[in-house]
């Protein structure tokens, strides 16, 4: 026997881990309730995105509900989560890290009012990368093969179903309500630039589109992501910085 | 999981009133635990009943590869992804040689052209007799062992000289008795989800075999 036959050892579910999964569960719960539908993606290992979305269409367990779940595949990814996901959906996304077009995506969920569940192995996204990491820290590249990732979505499926059965819970607190908050106003919302015209910009935020004026940041070209106030783009988000 | 007290049928919408998430959340965490160490025992378990006929079937692939055979890989539903990743590993590994392995379900051209006109239960039984040759490798892929389709891209397979590996679940089905499958691999569970999570380590371990094997070295 060679080295490549040795197993990688088979990863206990860590307690911090199986937190991050029920508390996932429940807003995958939440948003399917509010009519959304899953967006997955996995670039370097397809299959897996098709794996979610036919485990949530089509349950092997009779009489569990139908769920809108797709799998995005092939290339231009980014543009087909762009197309695709209104505010309010989900996407899920089975990469490594380091991953450009996930990591593209995910930087964009919030001008898209995009919920994101990451999961992966090896080093971490940066914090706060996704609002659900889903993340075995062993850096094995063997692991995605070897049946761990399929048992972290079909986990993430029964207890999105066990979620169900908890109506009164289903109903998502809203984060913020006032017209004017710390998180969404006073320090800019996310947008990401549609197309650009003479001092303005037509940009994409989780609440629609708008009409931004560009005087503060400069030129600005279409797929840059900015910050809005007040219906000015009042700075740039440097995509290289968190690459 | 859920507990349901005796006097719940009393007050018909008391869950529609439970604003607490905690309580839910706790018990999902638990619940997710136990169900991955069920997960990773019949992972172990399986692999531990499997081996001497993963070593059995890797010699004879491993042959077959050195004489110029190639594998086609077929299932339906998630058994369709779990085969696609197998076929991942043999055509692009991370380490090891690269073999030639298709997935019967890759091209929606084919398949719904073979849908629509023969009849789902052919869709793999039709591409075999169009690529099939007789040192080639076929590997169904199923929770159940008892799909149509499967069972026919078996038989087809197995007439054309194919050497035939079964993946199956629950106490085999079909593919357990079926001359037409060489190898027979059960995951003895009930629940399709550990079967398939057992499923991808059984297939690991056999490309990890067949690179092992000396007539590839």
């Amino acid at each position: 026997m060679t080295a490549v036959s040795q197993l990688p050892a088979q990863p206990q579910l860590t307690p911090d881990l199986a937190a991050d999964l029920a508390g996932a569960s429940l807003t995958l719960a939440q948003r399917f309730s509010a009519g959304s539908t899953m967006w997955c993606v996995a670039p370097a290992f397809t299959a897996h995105a098709q794996h979610i979305a036919v485990e949530f269409v089509h349950p092997v367990v009779v009489g569990k509900r139908a769920l809108p779940a797709v799998a995005l595949t092939g290339p231009d990814l980014v543009d087909q989560v762009r197309v695709s996901a209104r505010p309010g959906d989900v996407v899920i996304a089975v990469a490594g890290a380091d991953d450009r077009d996930v990591g593209a995506v995910m930087r964009r969920a919030p001008a898209w009012g995009v919920t994101t569940i990451w999961i992966g192995n090896g080093p971490r996204p940066a914090v706060g990368a996704a609002d659900h990491v889903l993340w075995v820290d062993d850096p094995d590249p063997r692991l995605p093969a070897t049946g761990h990732f399929v048992l972290l979505y079909h986990l993430l499926w029964e207890l999105t179903h066990v979620c169900f059965e908890h109506p009164g819970l289903l109903t998502a607190q809203p984060e913020c309500t006032d017209e004017v908050c710390i998180t969404c106003s006073d320090e800019g919302r996310l947008a990401e630039v549609l197309s650009v015209a003479d001092g303005t910009a037509r940009v994409r935020t989780a609440r629609g589109t708008e009409t931004v004026d560009t005087m503060m940041t400069g030129e600005v070209a279409e797929g840059d992501l900015v910050l809005v106030h007040a219906g000015m783009a009042i700075s740039r988000v440097d995509e290289g910085a968190s690459r | 999981m859920t507990t349901h007290d005796p006097t719940d049928f009393l007050y018909p919408f008391i869950d529609a009133h439970e604003s607490d998430a905690g309580a839910l959340l706790a018990d999902l965490a638990t619940s997710a635990q136990a169900k991955a160490a069920e997960s990773v025992a019949l992972r172990e378990a399986s692999l531990k009943e499997a081996a001497p006929l993963i070593d059995e079937a890797a010699a004879e692939m491993a042959r077959r590869f050195a004489a110029g055979g190639r594998l086609f890989v077929f299932g339906n539903g998630g058994s369709s992804t779990d085969a696609a990743n197998l076929v991942e590993l043999f055509a692009r590994p991370p380490a090891g040689r690269h073999l030639p392995a298709w997935s019967l379900t890759a091209d929606q051209a084919v398949l719904t052209a073979l849908g629509n006109d023969v009849g789902f239960d052919l869709v793999f039984a039709r591409q075999l007799i169009a690529r099939a040759q007789p040192g080639d490798i076929a590997i169904a892929m199923s929770t159940s062992g008892n799909s149509a389709d499967l069972l026919a891209g078996l038989a087809e397979a197995h007439r054309r000289g194919l050497y035939t590996v079964g993946f199956t679940g629950y106490n085999g089905g079909a593919f357990a008795d079926s001359p037409d499958v060489d190898i027979c691999l059960v995951v003895r569970s009930q629940s399709v989800h550990r079967i398939q999570e057992s499923q991808a380590l059984l297939g690991y371990q056999l490309w990890a075999t067949v690179q092992a094997h000396e007539a590839l070295q």
